[in-house]
């Protein structure tokens, strides 16, 4: 009986931790998934499919340390455009990136995709967060 | 009968040599009918069709001709430099080729810009250079809108002017033309595995012996 009872709640404990660390995975894969195909669409023609970029045209995406220090500024980035000299591997572009027409939660998506592929691995980049920072886009 | 089988599979293995060994390109494009004078008699032969004359400027603010391409077995595309769209994707897929060929005098690429207006001499320069490209291997030509429209149908192409969303319409082809200025093959310019066959059907043209000849 005793025994039943601690496996039952073993049980549970179990499940919930699971369940728990699958809440999270979920939400990523969701975004992770949805992104992947709004990068296709929306900018891997100028960003290539494996983020390369094009020679000192077009930055590549592969740049973590650049991505990680400019996390709350991307949304920004993809909404209104991207103008003027940045540093990417340690190489100068100054070039333009348009504005797009992507809604907060597919630059949510899109941005999940690119900051956990090509090398990088950021988590997720939510809805909320989006939002956040498009808040404050200068 | 296995002597008869013996030779037919002696015939078909000669065969299959002689074809990858002399594999050859169609000519494309409209051939027509001329009439011409053969031994003081009036013939008429088909004629295939071929790049008339034009006159652009490349990046180097080097006037570029028909005759600048005598001698030399080059592909042609058409871009513009702020294309969002497919030139990024073509112009990725023709460095390939340029890499691949760049090192020889007898083969040219020339990419035409639709828009002159904004892309200049200076705005082509600029681009070559950010792309990489040194030397005259690869030109980017300028030219009258009106005259560049013109030759894109010669090359088979179809641009037009931007639509209502601000966008140019443009094919994203890579075409290939052989020394006496006909056109060989055309290619998905976006598409990496038609690129790979560009590179294959340049190797091919080269070693045409017609081509080997040809000034
Ligand atoms: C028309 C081509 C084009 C498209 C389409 C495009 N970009 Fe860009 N992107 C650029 C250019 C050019 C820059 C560099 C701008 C500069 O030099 O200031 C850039 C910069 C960036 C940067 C910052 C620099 C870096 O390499 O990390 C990010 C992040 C980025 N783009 C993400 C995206 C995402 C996500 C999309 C799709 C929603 C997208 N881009 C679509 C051309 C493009």
């Amino acid at each position: 009986m005793k025994f039943k009872i601690i496996g039952f709640i073993t049980l549970v404990l179990i499940v919930f931790a699971i369940s728990c660390q699958n809440d999270g995975q979920v939400e990523f894969n969701r975004y992770y998934s949805g992104g992947s195909q709004i990068y296709q669409s929306h900018c891997q023609n100028c960003h290539g499919a494996k983020g390369e970029g094009l020679q000192a045209l077009i930055p590549p995406l592969t740049d973590s340390i650049y991505l990680n220090s400019n996390k709350t500024a991307l949304a920004c980035y993809v909404k209104n455009g991207l103008k003027g000299k940045i540093t990417i591997h340690n190489k100068v572009f100054d070039e333009e990136m348009p504005s797009s027409d992507l809604s907060p939660i597919e630059i949510a998506k899109v941005l999940t995709y690119v900051t956990n592929s090509f090398g990088n691995k950021m988590g997720t980049i939510n809805l909320e967060q989006v939002t956040a920072d498009l808040g404050k886009c200068k | 009968m296995r002597k008869l089988l013996i030779g037919v599979i002696i015939l078909t293995l000669f065969n299959a040599c002689k074809s990858t060994n002399n594999a050859k390109l169609p000519i494309l494009g409209n051939a027509h009918e001329v009439t011409k004078m053969v031994n003081g008699k009036s013939a008429t032969v088909t004629e295939s069709a071929t790049i008339p004359d034009f006159k652009f400027v490349n990046q180097y603010a080097d006037t570029i001709t028909r005759k600048s391409l005598d001698g030399k077995i080059y592909v042609a595309d058409f871009f513009f430099t702020t294309c969002p769209t497919i030139c990024p994707v073509m112009h990725r897929n023709m460095i390939k080729v340029y890499d691949e060929f760049k090192g020889d005098d007898n083969f040219r690429i020339i990419s035409h810009t639709i828009d002159p207006k904004y892309d200049t001499v200076p705005v082509l320069k600029r681009y070559a250079d950010k792309l990489g490209i040194t030397g005259n291997s690869w030109w980017l030509l300028h030219g009258e809108k009106g005259d560049t429209y013109k030759i894109a149908t010669s090359y088979l192409q179809s641009v037009q002017e931007k639509n209502p969303n601000g966008e140019y319409i443009h094919d994203g082809y890579f075409i290939l033309v052989d020394k006496q200025k006909r056109i060989r093959g055309t290619y998905m310019g976006t598409d990496p595995k038609e690129v790979d066959k560009l590179i294959e059907d340049i190797k091919t043209l080269k070693a045409d012996p017609e081509e080997a000849v040809a000034k």
